[in-house]
């Protein structure tokens, strides 16, 4: 029977989650690396056992933890990332230039492919690959070296590159999302980047329409479709049906279209999720009530989700990489909020529970459905 | 033998208990004490002073016998207490956060 894991990443530490394929019963492990800001952990796709971690702190610093056990063990790896050459500068709160400094690691993505690939998403924005398991990483800086680098700038989080997708039909085709620059895709492996923005409208920055300047919070694909992409901005949820290309706006109906995460179901290319929150200065769900949005239709129309969840007095927030989708038959939502609770729905979104209710402020959520 | 306290997350990564006792050939400075202990611990490399710039992470400090050694320049030598054992090198982790 299957199982799904479902790996937390915490401010104070990482917790395994387990269950069988029912989603019912759950062990718990953990807190891993307790006291440590866990940013992200994730599974590779070719070795499930492969497991990365990002774990960071305002006094030591960022480290990269491995696991070939599935999150039993883990041993530090490499922790230097280091950009290429002169870093150069970028844009800053006053309107200043401001060099490039390395804070932390965002986001890790293994490869596809290859278990000892992964790709690591930093503050100050850039991209990183090891291709030794994480025990070296090496800056693949074409993109911070697009014409338009010297005038991003950091979101109210920092200028942070928090999203990496792959595009399982095209080893070459990359997208990553940067806040606040945008979406940037390469087609050569990432030698060289281009914005993908078009038809995003920002009224934050001078230009809403510009090519770059956009805080986009999350991009998402199904791996049948990859050529149709999925966006949760600042504000406004988007759809791209030309691998970003061009972006129409989808929020349709929702009671707000200001969020974080989005997310494709597994089975159904159409059908996406998001968590709409109230505004970008009032981090929580209007209404104090806790509801994930569900499509059918890739946008436009949507659908509260709302059984097994708090529907008075909740006002935690759920965060860009919070949310994750198994690839059971009936395909199972996770989510984890600020509030330190991640729940789950076995059945797509129509009935949720907590697995754990009182884990300290969650950063990130990520499942594995293991045979 | 010189004698460094960590504080207790870096102990845990680096796998000890209690101080850290070094040989250092040679002077006794923060920068040659912290060669050894990177060097017998890899894994601190990054966690208390820079990769590239060995500069001190801004919320650590470094203390010895009573006084707040944090802005000494790195090759000034350590206070005698400190390079024959009497003293520890203290990596202290600032009080900041929650």
């Amino acid at each position: 029977m299957s199982r799904v894991r479902v790996l937390v990443g915490t401010r104070k530490g990482a917790f395994v989650l387990t269950s069988d394929g029912k989603r019912a019963r759950w062990d718990i492990s953990g807190p891993h690396f307790a006291g440590w800001e866990i940013y992200h952990l994730k599974g590779s796709p070719a070795d499930p056992d492969r497991l990365y971690a990002s774990q960071s702190s305002g006094w030591f610093g960022q480290l990269i933890q491995r696991s070939n056990d599935g999150g039993k063990t883990w041993e530090p790896v490499g922790n230097q990332f280091a950009y290429n050459g002169v870093p150069g500068t970028h844009q800053w709160y006053d309107g200043t230039q401001h060099p490039w400094e390395f804070k932390r690691v965002w986001h890790l993505e293994p490869s596809l492919a290859d278990p000892d690939t992964v790709y690591a998403g930093v503050e100050d924005a850039a991209l990183f690959r090891s291709v030794d398991g994480g025990r070296t990483w090496q800056e693949l800086s074409g993109l911070r070296g697009h014409p338009s680098g010297p005038s991003w700038q950091p979101g109210a989080g920092g200028m942070c590159l928090h999203t990496i997708v792959q595009d399982p039909t095209d080893p070459e085709r990359i997208f990553i999302a940067i806040s606040a620059a945008g979406v940037f895709r390469t087609d050569d492996g990432g030698k060289t980047w281009r914005p993908v923005n078009r038809g995003l409208r920002s009224e934050q920055i001078p230009d809403p329409t510009a090519e770059v300047g956009h805080c986009v919070h999350r991009i998402a694909l199904h791996p049948s479709r990859p050529g149709v992409l999925f966006m949760q901005k600042h504000w406004d949820v988007m759809r791209s049906g030309d691998a970003g290309d061009s972006w129409q706006e989808v929020s349709g109906n929702l009671p707000t279209d200001f969020g974080f995460a989005i997310d494709v179901h597994a089975h159904e290319p159409d059908t996406i999720y998001v968590v709409p929150i109230k505004s970008d200065s009032e981090h929580f769900p209007p209404d104090g009530k806790l509801r994930v949005y569900r499509s059918r239709t890739g946008g436009n129309e949507w659908e509260p989700l709302t059984n097994g969840l708090p529907q008075r007095d909740c006002f935690v927030n759920v965060l860009r990489d919070a949310m994750a989708i198994d690839s059971l038959d009936s395909c199972g939502v996770y989510f984890g909020t600020t509030g330190g609770q991640v729940y789950v729905s076995a059945d797509a979104g129509n009935r949720w529970e907590p697995i754990v209710r009182d884990l300290p402020a969650v950063l990130s959520v990520e499942v594995q459905t293991l045979p | 033998m010189i004698r460094v306290a960590l504080p207790a997350h870096l102990r845990r990564l680096a796998q000890v208990n209690g101080e850290v006792h070094l040989q250092i050939p040679g002077p006794v400075t923060q920068r040659s004490v912290l060669d050894a202990l990177e060097a017998r611990y890899p894994v601190l490399r990054g966690t208390i002073r820079d990769h590239v710039t060995q500069q001190r992470r801004p919320f650590l400090r470094f203390f010895a016998c009573e006084q707040d050694l944090s802005h000494e320049p790195p090759d000034t030598p350590l206070p005698d207490a400190v390079a024959v054992g009497a003293e520890p090198f203290l990596v202290i982790g600032a009080m900041a956060g929650g």
